[in-house]
C-alpha cells in the first residue's frame, strides 16, 4: 500500500507541463497538427488508429504520426450514430463524427492496424467515405517467426512507405530511418522512467497525470513528447509526499477506446493508486529499445522489435506461452495487489480475452474486479463504489472476496 | 461466423418436398456418416481437428486422414435445436461478456455441458484446433479460450485480410510459406503421418468439380422465377463444401445431384422449395447480406417465402468460399490454391469489395431489393453495414432494408419487430412496382 499522496497546490510543480499536455490531449481539431505542418511544408500528418504502428516508420520519412482515440466525452455525436448499430463501440463513432465534421482534414491519412473486425471494417468505411485520402489497413502479423510473419511485415511497411512517398513523404533513407528509430527509443526510455516513478513513488505521479504526459505524446514528434515526458518526470520529483493510504492496482483493457479522465480519477478518488495500465499501450507496444546498429537495415529492426517484444495484449495471439502469464509478472513486477479490467463496451478483443486473464489471476491469487465504460460515459458512481469495495476488500482481506 | 445448417436434425416441420429431394436425402446421409466417424475417432486411431469454415483447408485435413470438426456448425446446430440460449447463459455464468459473440458462448457453453453433438453422442476432444485465421478477429480468441479447455496444439494460419481491395503476391507468399513450414508440420504430427501431396492435388481435383456444380446452382436464380432460394435454401446447398467433404466424392455426387434437381426445377418452370412445399407465385427477388438467425430460422424464412420473396442471392453463403467470381482450386498449385482459396472469402475482403459484390448480385440476379440482417455477434459482417446499405442504394437504385437480430442468441430475435419490418419493406416494393408499371 501507498502511504503518501502529492499535494495539489497551486504550488505544485509539474502544473504548467501538465496544462500543456492536457492542451495537446484535448485537442480533437488537431491545432498542433496544423502548425505543424506550416512548419514543416511538404511533409504529411498521417493519423492511426490503436493500438500501435511503428511511428518510427513514419517520422523516418517526414510524416508526423497523429494517434486517433476518438473523441472521449467531448464530442457531441451527429452524425456517427448512423453509421453504426448500438451494439457496436464508440469510438468509430467519435471518430467518423470528427472526419466528418473536418476536425481531421490536416491528416493527409490514416492508417487502420490489425487489432479488431471494427476497426479493420473501418479502414474500408475510410477508403469509401473519403476516396481522395490515403487510408489503408495494416496487418500486423500473428506469426512470429522473422522468416515468416517478419518477411510479411518488413513487406507490408515497404508498401506503406512507397504508397506515402508517391503522396509527398520523403523518399525512404535508412539513416533518417535509424534517427527515427533512436529518437523513439529516447522517448521510450523516458516514458519508462515516468512508469518506474509512478511504480516507486505513485504518490508523485497520478495515473491520471501520467495519463495526460503519455497521451500527449499522440501528435509530437518523439523528440518533442521525449522533452515533455522528462520534463514532466522532474517537476513531479520536486512534489512533497504526503501520507495517504491505497492499494496498488493493475488496469487492463482499454488499450483502444479510452476511458474519460474522469473514470480514471474517480478509481484514484476510490482509494486505488494504477500504478500500470495499458491506457497508451501504443506508445509501449515494444518493451525496450529497437535496436538497430549502424549498419543493421532499420525496417528489419522495427519488424523484429514487434516480434519479439510485442507486449502480450488481446490482439496480439499467444502462441506458445500461458495466456496471462504476462499479466501476472506485470503484477509481480508493479508490486500490484489487484487488476481492475476497464473495457470498452462491446470491445470483442478485452472482453474475450479477460476470461483468461481472470483465470491466470485465480491461479496465481491475484484479486480482481471488471467494469465496462464507453468513452463518453459521464456518470461514475456506481463505478466509484465498486472500485471502493473493491479497494476495501483488498485492503482488508487481500482479496476481492 | 459461417456456417451451414447441415448437420442439423431436420425438425419435423420442415419435412416437406425439400427433405424429400434426392440430394437432400444425401446430404443426410453423409452428415450422419461424418457423425458416426467422430463418435469413433478414437478407436479408430484417426485424429480430429476442430477448424472454422472460412479459410478451412479441409483437403488438406482429408488428405491427412483427420477428421474436421467446426464449433461454428455445432453452434449454429444448437440454435435451430433451441439449446443455444441455455448454452450461452451457461458461458456468461462463468464469466464471458454478454456483449461479445454468441458462436462463441454457446460453442463453450455446449462443451461445458458435455460436449454432446446433434446425433446425441459425445464429440470427441481435438488433436489440434487449426486456426484459419480468416475474415474475422474473434477466431483467434475463440480458439484461444478452447486451447484452455482442452490443452492441445493449435496451428495457426494467419490470413491477411485484402484491405486494399486486392491480393498481393506477398501476402499469398506469406500464406504459402506458413502452410509450408508450420501449418503442415503441424497437422503431420497431430494425424500421425506425412502429407502425400498426389494425394491432395486429387481431393482439390474434386473441390474443382464440386465448386463448378455449385456455382451452376447459384447461377439458376438468374431464371425467372428462380428454381433456389440462395440464402435459406442456400444454406443448406453450401453444407457439404463449407464443412467436412470438399475434395470428396460424396461431395461430387451431392453437387451434381443438387445441380440436376434444380436444373429440372427450371425446366418446370418451378420456384423454390420453402418449409412449406413449392414456393407461390414470385413476386419479389432479393438480395441479401448477413447471416440468417438460427433460433428461428423457419419463422424468419416464412416471413419471406409467404410472400412470395425469393433470395435470388446472398453474401453469408460465400464466406466459406467466393466461387462465383472466378475462383475454383487448383490441383496443380495445392498450397497455391489453398492460398488464393483463404484470401478470397467473402468475409476478408473488405468492406469496397462486398459493397461491389452485392451491387454485381443486384444487377445479375435482377433483384428488386436487397436487406440486411445485421447480427449483433458478428463485428466482421457488422460493423459497416449501414454504409454499405447507403452505397449500395446509390449504386444501384434498388431499395434497401435492414433488420437486426442474432445468430444463436433467441434473446435478440424480435419475431414480431422482424415480422412488421420485413412487411413494411416488402410492402414498399410492392408500391415501387405499382408505380413503375402504372
Ligand atoms: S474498442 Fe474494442 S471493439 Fe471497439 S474498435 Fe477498439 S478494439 Fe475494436
Ligand atoms: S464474430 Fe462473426 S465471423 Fe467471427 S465467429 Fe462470431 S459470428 Fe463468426
Amino acid at each position: 500500500m501507498t502511504h503518501h499522496e502529492a499535494e495539489n497546490t497551486t504550488n505544485d510543480p509539474a502544473s504548467a507541463v501538465l496544462e500543456r499536455a492536457r492542451h495537446f490531449v484535448d485537442d480533437l481539431t488537431l491545432t498542433e497538427v496544423v502548425r505543424w505542418k506550416k512548419d514543416h511544408p511538404g511533409q504529411l500528418a498521417v493519423g492511426y488508429m490503436p493500438i500501435y504502428v511503428p511511428r518510427p516508420m513514419l517520422e523516418g520519412i517526414g510524416c508526423l504520426p497523429v494517434a486517433m482515440f476518438g473523441g472521449g466525452d467531448q464530442v457531441d455525436i451527429i452524425k456517427g450514430d448512423s453509421f453504426y448499430q448500438s451494439y457496436i463501440c464508440h469510438i468509430p463513432r467519435s471518430t467518423l463524427e470528427l472526419a466528418l465534421n473536418g476536425s481531421l482534414d490536416s491528416l493527409d491519412g490514416v492508417l487502420f492496424p490489425s487489432i479488431c473486425d471494427v476497426i479493420r471494417n473501418l479502414s474500408g468505411m475510410w477508403q469509401m467515405l473519403f476516396p481522395e485520402k490515403y487510408a489503408s489497413y495494416v496487418d500486423l502479423p500473428q506469426n512470429f517467426d522473422p522468416e515468416l510473419g517478419g518477411k510479411f511485415y518488413v513487406n507490408d511497411m515497404a508498401r506503406i512507405l512507397r504508397d506515402l512517398t508517391a503522396r509527398g513523404a520523403w523518399k525512404y533513407d535508412a539513416d533518417k530511418m535509424r534517427a527515427a528509430i533512436a529518437a523513439e527509443n529516447s522517448r521510450r526510455a523516458a516514458l519508462k522512467e515516468l512508469d518506474t516513478l509512478r511504480v516507486k513513488e505513485p504518490f508523485r505521479v497520478r495515473a491520471s497525470e501520467a495519463y495526460l504526459v503519455a497521451r500527449a505524446g499522440g501528435l509530437l514528434e518523439a523528440a518533442a513528447h521525449e522533452k515533455l515526458v522528462r520534463e514532466f518526470v522532474a517537476a513531479a520529483k520536486q512534489r512533497a509526499p504526503r501520507v495517504y493510504d491505497n492499494v496498488r492496482v493493475l488496469v487492463r483493457g482499454s488499450f483502444c477506446e479510452q476511458p474519460p479522465l474522469g473514470l480514471i480519477k474517480t478509481l484514484e478518488a476510490a482509494g486505488c493508486d494504477i500504478v500500470d495500465d495499458d491506457f497508451q499501450l501504443g506508445l509501449r507496444y515494444i518493451d525496450g529499445d529497437i535496436e538497430c546498429g549502424p549498419s543493421d537495415d532499420p525496417m528489419r529492426a522495427i519488424a523484429t522489435a514487434f516480434l519479439r517484444r510485442g507486449q502480450a495484449t488481446a490482439s496480439r495471439y499467444i502462441a506458445d506461452e500461458e495466456k496471462g502469464a504476462a499479466l501476472v509478472q506485470s503484477v509481480r513486477q508493479v508490486e500490484a495487489e489487484g487488476v481492475i479490467f476497464a473495457a470498452a463496451s462491446f470491445c470483442d478483443p478485452a472482453l474475450l480475452d479477460q476470461p483468461m486473464l481472470e483465470a491466470a489471476l485465480d491461479r496465481a491469487k491475484i484479486p480482481h474486479t471488471s467494469l465496462k465504460f464507453a468513452e463518453n460515459t459521464g456518470q461514475f458512481q456506481v463505478i466509484r463504489e465498486q472500485a471502493g469495495a473493491f479497494s476495501d476488500a483488498v485492503k482488508l482481506w487481500g482479496s476481492a472476496a | 461466423m459461417t456456417t451451414t445448417p447441415t448437420h442439423i436434425t431436420r425438425p419435423r416441420e420442415v419435412d416437406t418436398e425439400a427433405a424429400k429431394d434426392d440430394s437432400q436425402l444425401r446430404q443426410k446421409q453423409m452428415i450422419s456418416g461424418h457423425f458416426d466417424k467422430l463418435a469413433t475417432a478414437k478407436e479408430d486411431g484417426r485424429a480430429v481437428a476442430y477448424t472454422f469454415v472460412p479459410g478451412n483447408l479441409t483437403e488438406l485435413m482429408l488428405a491427412l486422414d483427420m477428421l474436421p470438426v467446426l464449433p461454428e456448425i455445432n453452434a449454429l446446430q444448437s440454435g435451430m435445436r433451441k439449446l443455444s440460449g441455455n448454452y450461452i447463459t451457461e458461458a456468461e455464468k462463468l464469466g464471458h461478456s454478454e456483449d461479445v459473440c454468441t458462436y462463441v458462448k454457446c460453442d463453450i457453453g455446449m462443451m461445458k455441458s458435455g460436449n454432446i453433438g446433434p446425433t446425441g453422442t459425445k464429440l470427441p476432444d481435438p488433436n489440434i484446433l487449426l486456426l484459419s485465421y480468416t475474415g474475422c478477429f474473434t477466431f483467434m480468441k475463440w480458439f484461444e479460450l478452447l486451447k484452455e479447455e482442452y490443452n492441445c496444439p493449435v496451428a495457426m494460419l494467419h490470413v491477411p485480410y485484402q484491405g486494399d481491395g486486392h491480393i498481393t503476391p506477398e501476402m499469398r507468399t506469406y500464406v504459402i510459406e506458413q502452410l509450408e513450414r508450420e501449418v503442415i508440420p503441424a497437422l503431420e504430427k497431430a494425424a500421425g503421418k506425412k502429407l502425400d501431396l498426389d494425394r491432395l492435388s486429387d481431393l482439390l481435383e474434386r473441390s474443382r468439380k464440386a465448386e463448378d456444380d455449385l456455382v451452376a446452382v447459384w447461377e439458376s436464380a438468374q431464371n425467372t422465377p428462380s428454381p433456389i432460394d440462395g440464402y435459406f435454401g442456400g444454406v443448406y446447398y453450401i453444407g457439404p463444401i463449407f464443412s467436412a467433404f470438399r475434395g470428396t466424392q460424396d461431395a461430387c455426387d451431392y453437387y451434381a445431384m443438387l445441380r440436376r434437381e434444380v436444373e429440372q426445377r427450371v425446366k418446370e418452370g418451378k420456384g423454390p422449395v420453402t418449409p412449406d412445399g413449392d414456393a407461390p407465385e414470385e413476386k419479389y427477388r432479393l438480395v441479401v447480406e448477413g447471416p440468417p438467425n438460427w433460433t428461428n430460422f423457419f419463422d424468419f424464412w416464412r416471413m419471406f417465402s409467404r410472400e412470395g420473396a425469393t433470395v435470388v442471392s446472398s453474401t453469408y453463403t460465400r464466406v466459406g468460399g467466393l466461387y462465383d467470381t472466378g475462383f475454383r482450386h487448383d490441383p496443380k498449385d495445392p498450397l497455391g490454391t489453398l492460398a488464393d482459396y483463404c484470401l478470397g472469402c467473402y468475409t476478408n475482403l473488405n468492406l469496397p469489395m462486398r459493397t461491389k459484390l452485392l451491387a454485381s448480385y443486384i444487377e445479375k440476379y435482377k433483384a428488386d431489393g436487397f436487406l440486411i440482417n445485421s447480427v449483433k455477434s458478428c463485428n466482421s459482417f457488422s460493423a459497416g453495414q449501414l454504409l454499405m446499405l447507403r452505397e449500395l442504394e446509390r449504386k444501384t437504385g434498388v431499395p434497401g432494408g435492414f433488420i437486426e437480430s442474432d445468430l444463436v442468441d433467441p434473446r435478440y430475435f424480435g419475431k414480431a419487430n422482424i415480422e412488421n419490418r420485413v412487411q413494411s419493406y416488402l410492402q414498399m416494393l410492392e408500391a415501387r412496382k405499382s408505380r413503375a408499371s402504372a
